[in-house]
This record gives C-alpha cells, sequence and structure tokens, in this order.
C-alpha cells in the first residue's frame, strides 16, 4: 500500500506539472482527489491493515493528499499569472504617442504676477480693493497734496474729460487711498491694484494704459520701521530670501518722508552689469509716511494715527520676471505668447 | 545735472583718492541725491602729449604729405605724418602717440604711411572732442596749432581739464537748490561729514556810478515775477573764456561761447541761478518792463527761431518790444555779440508753472528753464549777480557799473517750522537725540530760534514737522532706520466674496482652455460702427477723452466686444490656428455726475478648429452653472446686429437676464478682414455674482436605484428642444430626476417640416424601489404634457 501511494505521489504530481491549463488541473483534481479518485480508491483498501498499520498508513495518505493538492494550487497560480503576463503583452501601448491634447487656459502673466502679490499681502492681513479709473481730479491730485500747478495735472500727461480739468482717468492708484481713508474703518491694511493712464505714446517701455499696486497701512503707532519690515518681507517673497535692499530718499507729494525701495541687482550681486545699468541696485517700489495733511484731509487724525504707503508698476514687475523685453507683448495677446506662462 | 568733481572740491574736501566715484555715488544716493551714472573723463584721451614741431619736410613718397619730427618732452623726438598743411617749424600741436585714444574710442597706433613709419597723429580740435568755442583761435580743417600756456609734454587731457570725474544725479523736483554745485556741495559736505566752504563775493564796482541813473526796471506781473535784479558792466570785452572756466561750463555738460555768455552759464550751474545778459544797447530807452506778451507779438530767439508769443507768457521787454522770453531764452535782439560794450545782467525769479507752461507751449526747454520750472528761491539772485559782476572782474571782461537794480514787489516770506524730536521719532520709528537732529539740520543751512526752526530760503519744499523728520532721516539713515513691525496686527485680511468669485470665474475659464487677455479700455467710436451698433443705441453714448493720444484711444468703452474682436482679428493675423480667449474687464457707463458706472463684463472670444456655436455655449453654460448653481435658460436672439441672427442667444438664471453669446455676424467679421467663423460672449460679471451659489448643503445619496427609460416623439421643426425639456421637467412628476436629449432626427420616415428628438429618462423614487408601474406613470405624464404643449406624439 505504502508503495502504491508512492507511485500515485509521482504519476499525479508529474501530471499536475505537466498540465497545461486550468481546466485540466481540475480534471487531474478529481482524478486524484474526487470521491471516485485514486487516492480514495487506494485508502478504501485500510481496511485490510492491521491496527498498527493504520495510523501510519492513515497519516502517509493525508500528507499525499495535501501534497498533491498543493502541486495543484501551485501549478494554477503559475498557469494564470502566465495567462495575465499575455494578456498585458498584448495591451502593450507605444508611450511615446503623443497624447491627445487637453488645453488648459493660461492666466495672463501679469496677472500671475498680481496673485502673487495679492497672495502675500492677504498672508499679512490685508484686504484688496478697487475703485473707479474714471476719477475726480480732487482724488487723483488735490486731496493727495498735489498742487494746482503741478506738471502732472498738465492735459499734456493726464487724459481729461471735462474741460476744467475737474474729472480724469486715473494717473496713479492712489487715489484709493482716499477712497480707502474716507471710507473705511481704521485700522486700514490694503491694497489696491488696477489699471493707470498716462499720456504716453506706446513703445517698448510705455503704454498709455497700465497698472499699478498701491498698498496703505494706517494705525496707532505705524512707523518708518513698520514701513521698512513690511516691505523687506513683500520684497523678499517676491524675490527671493536673502535679496538685499536698500531704502533711498525720494519725493512724493503725499508721503514724507518719502522712499524709494531697490533691490541689490541679482544678476551682478551689486558689483554693476547691464541689467541694472551699472548701478548694482534695481529700483522696485516708491513708498513712505502718509503725508500728516493727507491724513488730516480725509479725517484722520495724525496726531493719533499714522501709516504707510506704497506704490508699485506691475507691468515692469512682471516684464522682469518673466524676461519680457517689451511692453508691447504684454497687451497684444498673441497666444502664442499667452500659452508660454 | 552734471557735476565736476574738482568743482565740487573747491567747497568741500573730497579727494578722489578719499572717496571714489562709487563710494560716492553709493553715500549720496542713499542720502537723497541719487547717483545715474559716474565718469572718469580722463579715461577718454589717453596719452596725448603737447608736442613741439622740430623740423618738417615733405614726403618723399606723397605730394602733400609732410614728416614732422615732434618733441613730446621725452629727449628724442617722435616722427610722425601728416597730410595737414597748416603745420611748421616752432608750432605747438597735440600729438596722438603710439597708442593713444582719442574721444569716441578712437584707437591711434604707429604705422608706416606710404612707406615712412609715423609714430602717431598730430591732432585737429575736432579729434580731441573739442569745438571751436573751446579753442576759438584754431581753424577747423587742419591741425590744432596751440595757443598760451603750453610746453612740451604736457598731457592734452590734463589740459583740457579731462583730469576730472563728472557724476550725473537725477535730482527729483522738490529740490531745485541741487541743481547747481553749491547746492550738491552742501549735500556732500553732510552727507560725508565734512564743512562747506562757501564764497561770498566781492565786487569792487571799479567804474563807480549808479546803475539806477542808467537803467529802470518796472515788473508789471508781480505774480509772475517775485524779484528781479540786475547789475551794469562796461567797456566789456568779448573773448574766450579762460581755460579753466570753460573746462568746468564742459565737464557740467555745457559748451563754452564767450565770456560773458560763459560767466552767465558759470553762475547758473555754481549757484543755481538762470543769468540773462543784454547788450544794453539794443534795450530801447533802458527800460526793461517785465510783463505778458501781448497778443501776437513775436520774438527771434537764440535760437535762430520767430516765436509767436500769447499773453499767459512773460517776457522780459524794452519800452517796445521783447526782448527775452522770461527764464526760458533770450532775443536776438539783444544779443551778446563781438562788439557788446555794454551789458546788463539780470539775475531774477519767475513764477515756475509760467516757465514751465511757456516752455512747453513754445517747445524749447532749456536749461534755465528746466531750473525755473521747479521754483527758485528769491533770495539768490543779488548773490547770483553779485558772482557774475566779481567774475566780470576777475577776468578783466569789462567794468562793473556801482549799485544794484532790486525789484521785489512784495516781501519775500520765509518759512518756520517747530522743532518736535518726539513726533519726528514717532514717525520714524527711531531714538534720534535732539542734539543729532540740529547737528543735522545746522549742517543743512537750518538755523534756529529756541524750538522754530528757521527754514533756509533755498529750502521751499520744507514746511512742516515731516518734512523735518525727512531731512534727518535721511542723515541718520534711511537704512539706519530699524527694519521692525510696530503696528499691532489688528485687521483680518482676505478676499472680498466678489474676488473670490472672480478668481473662481478666471479658475473656470481657464479650465476650460481659455486664455486669459487684457485690453485697452479705451477704443475708437468708430468701432461702434464695425460692430454694426445702430446710430440711435445708447453703447454709442461713450465717455470721450478731450485730449486723446488718438482717436484709437479717444472713448471709453461701453462695450467688450470691438476689444475681443480686435485680438481675435490680431491672432488671426499672426496665423494663429485658434485662440480662445478671455477677459474680465470693466465697460465705463456714463454717469449724470460726469464720472462712470464700471462694472466687469466677462468677455469670451474664440476662433478656429473644433470651435462652433455649441462648443461656445458650453463654455457659457458651465460658468453660469458652476458659479450660480440654478437652472439656466437660452433664447435665440435675432435682433442683435453684432451676431448672426440665427446663432446667437440670450442666458438667463432664472429671470435674470445675464448676457448674449454667439457667432459674431459674418458682416461684423468682414469689418475686421477676418473671414473664419468668430465666436464671443459677453457676459455681466455683477449678474453671476448677485446670484452665486450659496454654501452648499450635502443631498442624502440616493438608497434606491433608479430606471431609465428612453423615448422619441415627433413634433414640429421649428419647437426649441429646449423648451421640450423645460416641459418635461416641469410635467414629469416626483419621480424624474433628469432628462436629456440624445438624438434630433429629420429626414426619412419623418414627415416633411416635423422633427424626431430622442429622449433618455432617469425616474428614481427616493423611498422605495421604483415598480414599473411608477416608470409608465412617469413616461405618460411626459407625453401627454408633450402632446398637449406641442403636439408632440411618441414614434
Amino acid at each position: 500500500m505504502r508503495e502504491m501511494m508512492e507511485k500515485l505521489r509521482e504519476a499525479s504530481i508529474r501530471a499536475v506539472s505537466e498540465a497545461a491549463d486550468v481546466d485540466s488541473l481540475e480534471a487531474l483534481r478529481v482524478k486524484y482527489l474526487g470521491k471516485k479518485g485514486e487516492l480514495t480508491a487506494i485508502l478504501r483498501q485500510m481496511g485490510g491493515l492491521s491496527a498498527e498499520e493504520r495510523p501510519v498508513m492513515g497519516q502517509l495518505a493525508n500528507k499525499l493528499r495535501a501534497d498533491i493538492e498543493q502541486a495543484i494550487d501551485s501549478r494554477k497560480t503559475a498557469l494564470s499569472s502566465a495567462v495575465m503576463e499575455m494578456k498585458l503583452a498584448a495591451e502593450t501601448v507605444d508611450v511615446t504617442m503623443p497624447a491627445a491634447d487637453i488645453r488648459l487656459g493660461h492666466k495672463h502673466p501679469m496677472y500671475n504676477v498680481l496673485d502673487q502679490i495679492k497672495d502675500i499681502f492677504i498672508g499679512m492681513g490685508f484686504k484688496i480693493v478697487d475703485g473707479p479709473e474714471v476719477e475726480l481730479a480732487d482724488y487723483n491730485f488735490t486731496k493727495l497734496n498735489i498742487e494746482d500747478s503741478h506738471p502732472s495735472r498738465e492735459w499734456t500727461d493726464t487724459f481729461y474729460f471735462k474741460d476744467d480739468s475737474s474729472i480724469l482717468l486715473r494717473t496713479q492708484t492712489s487715489p484709493m487711498q482716499i477712497h480707502a481713508m474716507e471710507t473705511s474703518e481704521l485700522p486700514i491694511r490694503m491694497i489696491a491694484p488696477g489699471r493707470v493712464y498716462r499720456k504716453d505714446e506706446v513703445d517698448a517701455t510705455h503704454s498709455p494704459m497700465f497698472h499699478q499696486i498701491e498698498g496703505m497701512v494706517i494705525d496707532k503707532g505705524i512707523t518708518m520701521a513698520d514701513l521698512k519690515a513690511t516691505l523687506n518681507l513683500v520684497v523678499e517673497k517676491i524675490y527671493g530670501e536673502g535679496t538685499v535692499t536698500r531704502f533711498r530718499p525720494h519725493h512724493f507729494p503725499f508721503t514724507e518722508p518719502s522712499a524709494e525701495l531697490d533691490i541689490q541687482c541679482h544678476k551682478c550681486g551689486g558689483k554693476g552689469c547691464p541689467t541694472c545699468k551699472g548701478e548694482g541696485w534695481i529700483e522696485v517700489l516708491g513708498c513712505g509716511m502718509v503725508h500728516p495733511k493727507v491724513l488730516a484731509g480725509c479725517g484722520i487724525d495724525p496726531d493719533e494715527y499714522s501709516g504707510w504707503a506704497f506704490g508699485m508698476g506691475l507691468e515692469r514687475l512682471a516684464m522682469g520676471e518673466y524676461k519680457i523685453a517689451d511692453l508691447r507683448l504684454i497687451f497684444e495677446n498673441d497666444e502664442r505668447f499667452l500659452e508660454q506662462f | 545735472m552734471n557735476l565736476s568733481r574738482k568743482w565740487l572740491n573747491e567747497f568741500v574736501d573730497l579727494p578722489l583718492s578719499e572717496v571714489d566715484d562709487r563710494a560716492f555715488a553709493e553715500a549720496m544716493s542713499v542720502s537723497g541725491s541719487k547717483v545715474e551714472t559716474t565718469e572718469d573723463l580722463s579715461k577718454t584721451m589717453k596719452n596725448v602729449k603737447v608736442g613741439k614741431v622740430v623740423s618738417i619736410e615733405r614726403h618723399p613718397d606723397s605730394d602733400h604729405m609732410w614728416v614732422c619730427q615732434i618733441d613730446v618732452g621725452s629727449g628724442e623726438p617722435v616722427q610722425i605724418c601728416t597730410g595737414a598743411q597748416n603745420v611748421k617749424q616752432g608750432d605747438l600741436v597735440p600729438a596722438a602717440l603710439d597708442n593713444s585714444l582719442l574721444p569716441g574710442g578712437i584707437e591711434i597706433k604707429a604705422k608706416p604711411l606710404r612707406g615712412v613709419p609715423s609714430y602717431g597723429m598730430l591732432c585737429s580740435f575736432k579729434e580731441l572732442g573739442a569745438t571751436s568755442h573751446d579753442f576759438p583761435y584754431a581753424i577747423e580743417d587742419g591741425i590744432l596749432i596751440l595757443q598760451g600756456d603750453y610746453k612740451p609734454g604736457d598731457d592734452m587731457a590734463e589740459k583740457m581739464g579731462l583730469d576730472d570725474h563728472v557724476v550725473e544725479f537725477e535730482i527729483t523736483p522738490n529740490r531745485p537748490d541741487c541743481l547747481c554745485v553749491i547746492g550738491l556741495a552742501r549735500e556732500t559736505a553732510c552727507t560725508f561729514n565734512k564743512s562747506l566752504k562757501l564764497h561770498e563775493p566781492v565786487v569792487k564796482a571799479a567804474a563807480g556810478g549808479d546803475v539806477k541813473d542808467m537803467a529802470k526796471v518796472v515788473i508789471e506781473d508781480p505774480n509772475l515775477c517775485p524779484r528781479y535784479t540786475a547789475r551794469m558792466v562796461k567797456n566789456v570785452k568779448i573773448a574766450p573764456s579762460p581755460e579753466w572756466m570753460a573746462e568746468r561750463i564742459r565737464n557740467s555738460g555745457m559748451r563754452p561761447i564767450n565770456n560773458i555768455v560763459d560767466i552767465t552759464n558759470y553762475v547758473m550751474l555754481e549757484y543755481g541761478q538762470p543769468m540773462h545778459a543784454f547788450d544794453f544797447s539794443c534795450v530801447e530807452n533802458g527800460e526793461i518792463h517785465v510783463r505778458r506778451a501781448k497778443p501776437g507779438e513775436t520774438i527771434r530767439t537764440l535760437d535762430g527761431s520767430e516765436r509767436t508769443l500769447s499773453p499767459e507768457m512773460l517776457c522780459i521787454c524794452d519800452t517796445e518790444k521783447p526782448v527775452a522770453v522770461a527764464g526760458v531764452m533770450g532775443g536776438e535782439n539783444s544779443e551778446i555779440v563781438g562788439d557788446t560794450a555794454m551789458v546788463l545782467f539780470e539775475s531774477a525769479c519767475f513764477s515756475g508753472p509760467s516757465v514751465r507752461r511757456t516752455a512747453t507751449s513754445l517747445g524749447m526747454r532749456t536749461d534755465a528753464s528746466a531750473r525755473f520750472e521747479k521754483g527758485l528761491d528769491a533770495w539768490n539772485t543779488e548773490k547770483a549777480v553779485d558772482r557774475a559782476c566779481e567774475l566780470i572782474e576777475l577776468l578783466g571782461a569789462g567794468e562793473v557799473v556801482g549799485g544794484v537794480i532790486d525789484v521785489i514787489p512784495e516781501p519775500l516770506k520765509k518759512t518756520t517750522v517747530k522743532l518736535e524730536p518726539e513726533k519726528i521719532n514717532a514717525l520714524l520709528g527711531t531714538d534720534v537725540s535732539e542734539a543729532q537732529m540740529r547737528k543735522i539740520l545746522s549742517d543743512l543751512g537750518f538755523t534756529f530760534d529756541g524750538d522754530i526752526i528757521n527754514v533756509p530760503s533755498w529750502r521751499g519744499d520744507v514746511e512742516h514737522y515731516s518734512d523735518i523728520a525727512e531731512e534727518v532721516a535721511r542723515f541718520y539713515g534711511y537704512n539706519e532706520i530699524p527694519t521692525k513691525f510696530t503696528g499691532a496686527i489688528s485687521s483680518c485680511g482676505g478676499f472680498t466674496p466678489e474676488q473670490q468669485c472672480e478668481r473662481t470665474c478666471g479658475e473656470i475659464l481657464r479650465s476650460l482652455g481659455l486664455d486669459e487677455i487684457i485690453t485697452y479700455s479705451f477704443i475708437s467710436p468708430t468701432y461702434y460702427d464695425k460692430i454694426r451698433l445702430p446710430e440711435d443705441s445708447p453703447l454709442r453714448d461713450s465717455l470721450k477723452i478731450l485730449n486723446p493720444l488718438g482717436e484709437d484711444t479717444s472713448i471709453m468703452r461701453t462695450t467688450v466686444l470691438p476689444s475681443m474682436l480686435e485680438i481675435l482679428t490680431r491672432n488671426f493675423n499672426f496665423r494663429n490656428k485658434t485662440a480662445c480667449l478671455y477677459e474680465i474687464g470693466r465697460v465705463y457707463n456714463k454717469r449724470p455726475d460726469g464720472l462712470a458706472d464700471e462694472p466687469r463684463i466677462i468677455s469670451v472670444g474664440m476662433y478656429g478648429e473644433g470651435v462652433d456655436f455649441f462648443v461656445l455655449k458650453n463654455v457659457v453654460a458651465t460658468l453660469a452653472d458652476k458659479i450660480t448653481g440654478k437652472e439656466l435658460r437660452f433664447v435665440a436672439e435675432k435682433e442683435n446686429p453684432s451676431y448672426h441672427p440665427g446663432r446667437c442667444a440670450k442666458v438667463y438664471v432664472g429671470e435674470e437676464y445675464i448676457g448674449v453669446f454667439g457667432q459674431i455676424h459674418p458682416a461684423v467679421a468682414d469689418n475686421y478682414g477676418v473671414d473664419c467663423e468668430l465666436y464671443c460672449a459677453e457676459l455681466s460679471f455683477g449678474k453671476l455674482f448677485e446670484l452665486r451659489r450659496e454654501l452648499a448643503v450635502y443631498k442624502p445619496l440616493p438608497k434606491f436605484p433608479s430606471v431609465s427609460r428612453d423615448l422619441a416623439v415627433v413634433c414640429d421643426k421649428s419647437v426649441p428642444v429646449g423648451e421640450l425639456i423645460a416641459c418635461i421637467k416641469r410635467f414629469g412628476g416626483e419621480f424624474l430626476k433628469d432628462c436629456t436629449v440624445f438624438d434630433v432626427y429629420t429626414g426619412h420616415h419623418i414627415a416633411e417640416g416635423s422633427k424626431s428628438v430622442a429622449f433618455s429618462l432617469t425616474m428614481r423614487a427616493d423611498d422605495r424601489t421604483m415598480t414599473d408601474d411608477d416608470a409608465e406613470s412617469t413616461v405618460k405624464k411626459v407625453l401627454s404634457a408633450l402632446s398637449e404643449k406641442f403636439n408632440a406624439v411618441i414614434r
């Protein structure tokens, strides 16, 4: 009987290992292990064994059953992974084939830069405000401490809608300082980006319409140190950590003291190169402490409150960031230009 | 403003060896005098020496050239060939030696000329970058034969004053006092903590007498001329200026002319006070009248142009005629010429805006007008005219007459400001001591009466404690002010809902493949014709710019359509196959108060491959649906003249009109020279925002399966599918959850004038599994409604 079982083991393991597909494996299972299978037939002869031999043979038979089952299972696994492999091979694609075009639109590069700046200021607790482009001369000039005879009021510089020069296209976003001071509750932390207009013919660096970002903080205890801290942080966010800045006295009628903020030329590290026109520094924005006369003109007591403001040109910033050499590209809106950003 | 550092050194002891150009530029820029460029003039001319012609002989191989032996002070004479004919033995000439550099970057090297070695070049004054004013005795077409204090071996660059460095400043308009050497010297002294050495002009007035007996000055318009000061010079000898004066004038960017004119320019450069010299013999009756021009009056100015004046312009006149345009330019009729014997020096103060407007309208901005227009110090005129007279005496250019004419119609004002150190420190965020503040201010020329600061007359820009704070900050150092947040963060930033909505609109449009554009807010009125706006359209009532750059940018747009069409056309002309664009831009609607309502319009424009009406509709519908989350309604629009009458729709959210979209009318496209289909949409951002979806609230997911039924109905061809869908949704009953169209068919098997529309209905009960009966009843409801409303029958 032991011999019969050994024979069966040999035959069945070979048959299983030679089975070509899952179906023939099932047939082998029935053939060897089924109710009418060969192992069962052998076991039927157990009755003729002695009481001592029976448990030994029983054990051997169970081991044989387990071994055959395992052989069938592992053959089955091998067969099905081969099938899977064939299937996968048949499904192979040419990964270098171009994919069908899914067109995503593009934000205008200048608004990319604007959104970056909005996010920086929002992170610092600023609000974004918006105001009219067709503006009163009062807001664009007078309330900003710009005297009646100031050259920027000339009809050669500013677009007017009224013969008495009372209504114009704003030449700067600074009137938003006045609107904010007149309508907002204190304290104020705001930026006001928008379109501005000056009577400049179109060329590589000029456009009669362009964009500025105004910013202003009014609160108790605001100092020039605060202006420096905030704008340094903003400039680092825009131009990268470790950007070296310098503040340089300048003149704006509506801030006093006034300053221009320069960054050290990142190309030459301040030695002087064509990018910075040999100066080592690049002008980034104008700023200053809100003139106490402007505060008072908006009904804010300059003895109690102080503030600072800044203004920067958006086109130049975007042109610098994306290395755009000609301003006309910004307003040309050529698809081939727009889809680069 | 170009500053000669040699000249500067006369007032502040600051040699180049101590502070080089770069350090000077940096320090001056951060104290408020922005330096644009610096230039080492000596680098423009190198190795050009004064040479003496020792011998000269004919070139053996040329009938016009000469071979000269030149003594350049270094022992052996140098052989140089020249083609010039004006050189003779014993002459002193400029010799550019081997490896020399001439202005304009021209390099000279030794080389044989027709076989004879030549170790350099003899130079004309032009080759030295000079003009006949610099060497008035020299001929134009020949070698410069030097006269005066020259000896062999002298360095020409040094002799011509090129051993100097020139610093170009960009001075802000509030600081006209810095448009002169003394003003910049004061800033320099304060910046480098040096003393400022000023000089009081002393006039001997050897001619005696009194100018007041010889001339009379009347200011007829005191508003435009707060002060007029004048002095007289007799027995004038017109001659070239000495080299030191010519050199300073040249290095400051002006041209030497003759001693009298040069003195006026020298004083302007030194004191910042523009001056004018009249040939007094040409001043009719010896009277100067400062008055506005009479209508139609003319003057021929020094530049040789005939100018027509107008009554806004201030003129310097004699009893008969204008002799100068005040503060701008003198007249030819009183010009200093070779035989001028009597000179009247004018040193006056004119209204800045008046000079600016006059200079602009005459189209001649001069060195004088550029200074006057910023508002000059009226206290400066007498000192300046004295300095001019002092220079006359120094140069021996004439005899100064005694006395000064000085007309001051109204008392000149002085400004005082209270010194408030705490306020200044509070504004700056600093802790500068009062003593330091007083030191800075004193160095700048401010004086004190206790706490009262007397502002120097030349500082018209200082009138408020914040101005004083700026002075303190400039010399304390802007970059020394702490960098410290001093305000409490007491506000919460963020986008308003409207700004968020605008951002979302942009995101949706970009995800639909549209690129963002930025267009001009102003357009040409003719663009309304191009988009076929009717003559009586209210949109034509635009805000008009009274002084536009040109017609194309002369009115504020009331519609974004022309802007978008212009950009589509441009892309089409660039041969871009496809363009899908959007802009969220404003239109400008006239208001009764003269200002404008400036609502934002979402403008979409498309053309090219795969673009048709339904692609555009998809963009419009997706945007409106995502923003509002409400039912949209599309109504055919046949009346809009800009759009194709059969391919244009108005879109509504409920009853609210949102905007219009469709194919641009081929006639409009033709007006833009485009022969493909253009598609545009104009949607009101304001309306979309108003109707925006509130916060989404979770709806439980369906627990029971849905059932779908397809059905096709035949109806009249003219029935809009949208109305069929609306009818189905309205009358489908509680189980109907969705209805979509999957086919519209006309032709075979369908009667002429009819169409078949196939719908797919999705039905579901919320509380149980639907039965067939439920589904049948829904279909029945739908069919009966369609039949009743549209005579539609099941196919």
